[in-house]
């Protein structure tokens, strides 16, 4: 058995029911998947057109697609957990701690790994080049590479469910606990593989974005031209190349100690777990920014768009982003103030902390002033907007309650501090995603989502969140701390149960979402964008035909203005025809960025279950590549004159449908109009 | 009112509405607080002026945030309602941008309330720091907690005894808890009486805290700490001076001793261990605790390591 490490048939989930059949749900809908493309007989396209694709829209999309596989199974996690703790008063419930604690790991390490983070590369990678007026991301198969990595962090996470099992020490997986000396198994292996693996992606995906705003502008757009999307994402990208290394650092320590026996986070020989709780949130709390800030530049991009008005206090705007970016390093021992600090560093991050208030604060207004004097259309998107506003509120004053070390002295590890990130990263990072997809998804395919079934979603998501979180506010005032298998404290049930009920106000805000995505495709053709603006959009991206050709743009735009794509529409040029094309190079479809993902999960894997021959041939692999990753032979040319076919067949389309999509509805307040036209 | 000439029927009956309102204004208020929990709550109806002091901060924030909450509330239905696309009568500004006094108000009143904030944070921070002694003018009762998977041993050196689970104490008298952990991390909290603090390996850290009234509590490890992690709690209970006595008595008659061997059966991880009374213990055994992680596995038992490291 030397040669599977520590792989053996005990590793297979058939010592419970539940497991059982996570895994044979796992196994199934990879069958399925695999079933469905045969049957379509979309081998070819699914490996030539999107999985070898350097196209920064195709990317965008699969990365998407992980993120809503993982959205599902991660909320799978979250109601068992929910049901668990509804019925767990003095009486085991149906999860035993072992599983239990596995569930919470992996639902926190879902969520934000591989939900939240492919959500929003897949956001960025699908707009901030079009926003900027660019062709393409700054290095195209760098990006191929970085979205085979997530993707291959979050295959281990999935592959856990079907062989072997999952850390039992939390998505921040804190030491000693995660030490080899307490936890032996492959769980905690199967957390540092997966995190450091898609780390590594996310690195390589802020140093993307980072140049492709500052190299690949388009003539004109300054950066105080930059629509507020792009601007976020810049310091996002920031926070990323810096924040990244930290938590890369830490893992990589943590898996030594557990596979070479070092002592960095252990009791005994010299370790410190405070080090590794230190890098790890060193990390961690930059990366709320780096979730929230994308999701900000879409409130921006959505509120403005559907106020039919100019975005208010644009400078504002961008100065309170940097000043969030640049805070978000200055305040990570609020996650540990109980850890003994002295009272003088406590207050100073306690301060830091609740300094972020102003900026956010300032956000918030400015979206309300948006609003003010304009004329707002409900779609789907701006409904996502305005739970955001009045429901984030409510998590920023627990945050700056949070802030406060005493309080937090008190309120620390409770279910209260579940309340409150949870009610900042829903109405924050995720309805921000999801009002992204709603507004982005016509732009990518076509065709618009149905609003009906969007307009569900939302209810249903905000009226569960409601459910779920707003009683775990209490039950942290009643001292209910987090992580909790079982309870013998009978004032709690109530409060589990309406948030049981909570979670499935939310489950059927899912199912709402995946109607409205089947209802969208089977009447795409009731719902087609035809001129590529759906939304009498602002922004360069909406100058593109939708979806965009692969280059995006024939002729790289002239950036006159804030609004580049409204000002344009002022001007009466955004539709007119330039006099001729040149050629345009474009990176060749490839392969390697697929194959590097393949070698990262099989080198984790192995290391996971100490299959050594294998992660050598992996790492040999990954080596390899890197070579070709060097090399320059992977473009080929876009004859002029073919964008001129695509273009002309694009002209031809619009004079077809001379009206904006958005001119039948009844809050419409009309077309920009050329200077004088009036 | 009732003798008013004008109207008396229309008094009374308006009276007794008011008075059903009262009741149901005050059965749904008792409801809201039950169903709520509050009444249950040790943060909100604390016994000691840690928590009471601590939720004061938390019902001071409160307060001072509804400045910007609030706002933000009613703008956004007002503005929502005023400003929906068909209403064609609300005024249009579609380049409407910038406009200096607002952006002094949305970047000031923040401003504000953060600079208020601060001058309750940091004094506060100062004057709750869990490891400043409580000043009561009563010597505080010295406890030592050791931290174990997945139950909590407290040594009483003064009283040389030492108990499983259980951790009694006189009320008004100060608690000083040196603690430390023979196991991974833990947190080791009584809500009703004051904050958490870490208990870490190696390590040692403090908690001062004051009971006002004798009450029965509870008490437990809030850090995340394996498959027993569920059920490591304790009763917490604050006593009169005589109950103390008599309880270190009852400790004092128990026929166990915590010597280095029973020790170390006892660290063995065990679940739902009940209460148990030690009547000795071995002398520095908490300090040792901190030592054995300091220098390798061997337990060193000849010199007593006078004031083992600490994180403070």
């Amino acid at each position: 058995m030397e040669l599977l490490g520590r792989l053996t048939f005990d590793s297979l989930p058939f010592y419970s029911v539940i497991a059982a059949s996570g895994a044979g749900i796992t196994v199934l809908g990879a069958l399925s998947v695999m079933a469905v493309i045969t049957y379509f007989g979309a081998w070819r396209l699914v490996l030539f057109d999107w999985v070898s694709s350097l196209d920064h829209k195709k990317i965008g999309i699969m990365y998407i697609m992980v993120a809503l596989v993982m959205l599902m199974r991660g909320f799978i996690d979250a109601a068992m957990m929910r049901s668990q703790q509804a019925i767990a008063f003095n009486s085991d419930g149906y999860l035993p701690p072992g599983h239990f604690d596995q569930i919470f790991s992996s639902h926190g390490t879902i969520m934000i790994f591989f939900m939240a983070m492919p959500f929003l590369a897949g956001l960025i990678n699908l707009i901030m080049p079009q926003q900027l007026g660019s062709r393409d991301v700054a290095f195209p198969f760098m990006n191929s590479i970085s979205l085979w990595l997530t993707t291959a962090g979050a295959g281990l996470v999935l592959i856990s469910l079907v062989i072997g099992k999952f850390s039992t020490a939390g998505w921040t997986g804190y030491p000693p606990y995660s030490g080899p000396e307490y936890t032996p198994g492959v769980g905690v292996d199967y957390w540092v593989w997966a995190v450091l693996i898609s780390g590594v992606g996310s690195t390589m995906s802020g140093i993307n974005f980072l140049v492709t705003i500052i190299k690949c502008r388009a003539p004109g757009m300054t950066l105080l031209r930059l629509p507020l999307f792009t601007w976020t994402v810049l310091v996002t990208s920031v926070l990323m190349i810096f924040a990244f290394p930290a938590l890369t650092v830490a893992c990589g320590m943590l898996a030594l100690d557990r596979t070479a026996g070092f002592h960095f986070f252990t009791n005994a020989m010299g370790g410190n777990m405070m080090n590794y709780i230190n890098l790890f949130w060193l990390w961690g709390h930059p990366e709320v920014y780096i979730l929230i800030l994308p999701a900000f530049g879409v409130f921006s991009e959505v509120v403005a768009t559907f106020s039919q008005k100019r975005l208010f206090g644009y400078i504002s705007l961008v100065l309170a982003t940097c000043a969030i970016g640049l805070l978000s390093f200055t305040v990570w021992l609020h996650h540990f103030f109980t850890m003994g600090s002295s009272a003088n560093v406590n207050s100073f991050f306690g301060v830091m902390t609740t300094i972020i208030a102003v900026p956010t604060g300032v956000k918030v207004f400015d979206w309300l002033l948006t609003m003010y004097r304009g004329r707002i259309i409900f779609k789907p998107p701006m409904l996502y907007t305005i739970g955001f506003l009045v429901t984030f509120c409510i998590g920023g004053l627990s945050g700056v309650l949070l802030a406060m070390p005493p309080v937090d002295y008190l309120m620390h590890n409770t279910t209260f501090l579940i309340a409150h990130f949870h009610n900042m990263i829903i109405p924050g990072v995720l309805f921000g995603y999801l009002a992204g997809y709603m507004f982005w998804f016509p732009k990518a395919f076509g065709f618009k989502l149905n609003e009906k079934w969007g307009a569900w979603s939302f209810w249903c998501w905000i009226i569960g969140f409601y459910l779920a979180f707003m009683p775990l506010y209490v039950l942290g005032l009643l001292g209910m701390p987090r992580r909790m298998e079982h309870y013998d404290i009978a004032a709690w049930q109530p409060h589990l149960i309406i948030a049981a009920i909570g979670a499935f106000i939310i489950f059927l805000g899912i199912v709402c979402l995946a109607v409205q995505l089947v209802v969208s495709i089977r009447d795409r053709q009731q719902a087609l964008d035809l001129t590529g603006d759906p939304w009498n959009g602002r922004s360069l991206e909406w100058l593109t035909s939708s979806p965009p050709a692969p280059y995006n743009f024939a002729l790289v735009p002239q950036v006159q203005s804030i609004d580049a794509f409204w000002d344009m529409k002022q001007r009466g040029v955004a539709y007119e025809r330039p006099e001729r094309y040149v050629d345009i190079v474009l990176p060749k479809n490839s392969f390697i960025g697929a194959v590097i993902g393949g070698a990262g999960f099989v080198f984790g894997f192995a290391m996971i279950w100490y299959i050594w021959w294998l992660a050598r041939c992996a790492r040999r692999h990954l080596c390899r590549h890197r070579h070709s990753c060097l090399r320059r032979r992977h473009h080929h040319r876009d004859p002029g004159g073919r964008s001129e076919g695509h273009r002309g067949a694009r002209f031809a389309q619009l004079a077809m449908t001379p009206k904006n999509e958005m001119a039948d509805d009844p809050g419409f307040a009309g077309q920009p109009l050329p200077e004088g036209a009036a | 009112m009732s003798d008013c000439p004008i109207e008396p029927q229309g008094v009374i009956v308006r009276q007794a509405l008011a008075y059903r309102l009262q009741i149901i204004l005050a059965f749904g208020l008792a409801l809201l607080c039950s169903g709520c929990g509050a009444l249950t709550s040790p943060d909100l109806d604390p016994n000691g002026p840690i928590t009471l002091a601590e939720r004061q901060l938390l019902f001071d924030g409160v307060s001072i945030m509804m400045i910007v909450i609030l706002p933000v509330f009613v703008m956004a239905a007002l503005f929502c309602w005023r400003y929906r696309g068909t209403n064609r009568s609300a005024r249009y500004t579609p380049n409407l941008a910038y406009y200096w006094p607002i952006e002094i108000l949305v970047w000031g009143a923040p401003a504000a309330i953060i600079i208020w904030l601060g001058f309750h944070l940091v004094p506060g921070t100062h004057r709750l720091d869990p490891y400043d002694p409580i000043d009561t003018g009563v010597t505080p009762l010295k406890v030592e907690a050791v931290a174990q998977d997945w139950k909590w041993l407290f040594i009483y050196p003064e009283q040389n005894i030492a108990v499983v689970n259980e951790l009694v104490f006189p009320a008004g008298q100060p608690l000083a808890i040196r603690i430390t952990s023979d196991t991974v991390m833990n947190s080791l909290i009584i809500p009703a009486l004051g904050g958490q603090i870490y208990a870490m390996a190696g390590m040692q850290t403090r908690l001062h805290l004051l009971a006002d009234e004798p009450a029965e509590m509870w008490g437990r490890n809030v850090q995340y700490s394996g498959s027993g992690f569920a059920d490591q709690q304790f009763r917490a209970v604050a006593t009169t001076k005589d109950d103390f006595d008599a309880w270190v008595a009852k400790a004092k008659s128990a026929s166990a001793t915590l010597d280095a061997s029973t020790y170390e059966t006892l660290a063995q991880p065990s679940q739902k261990v009940p209460v148990t009374y030690y009547s000795g213990v071995e002398p520095d055994l908490f300090d040792r605790i901190i030592a054995k992680w300091r220098h390798g596995d061997i337990v060193d038992p000849a010199p007593a390591i006078p004031a083992a490291a600490t994180v403070e």
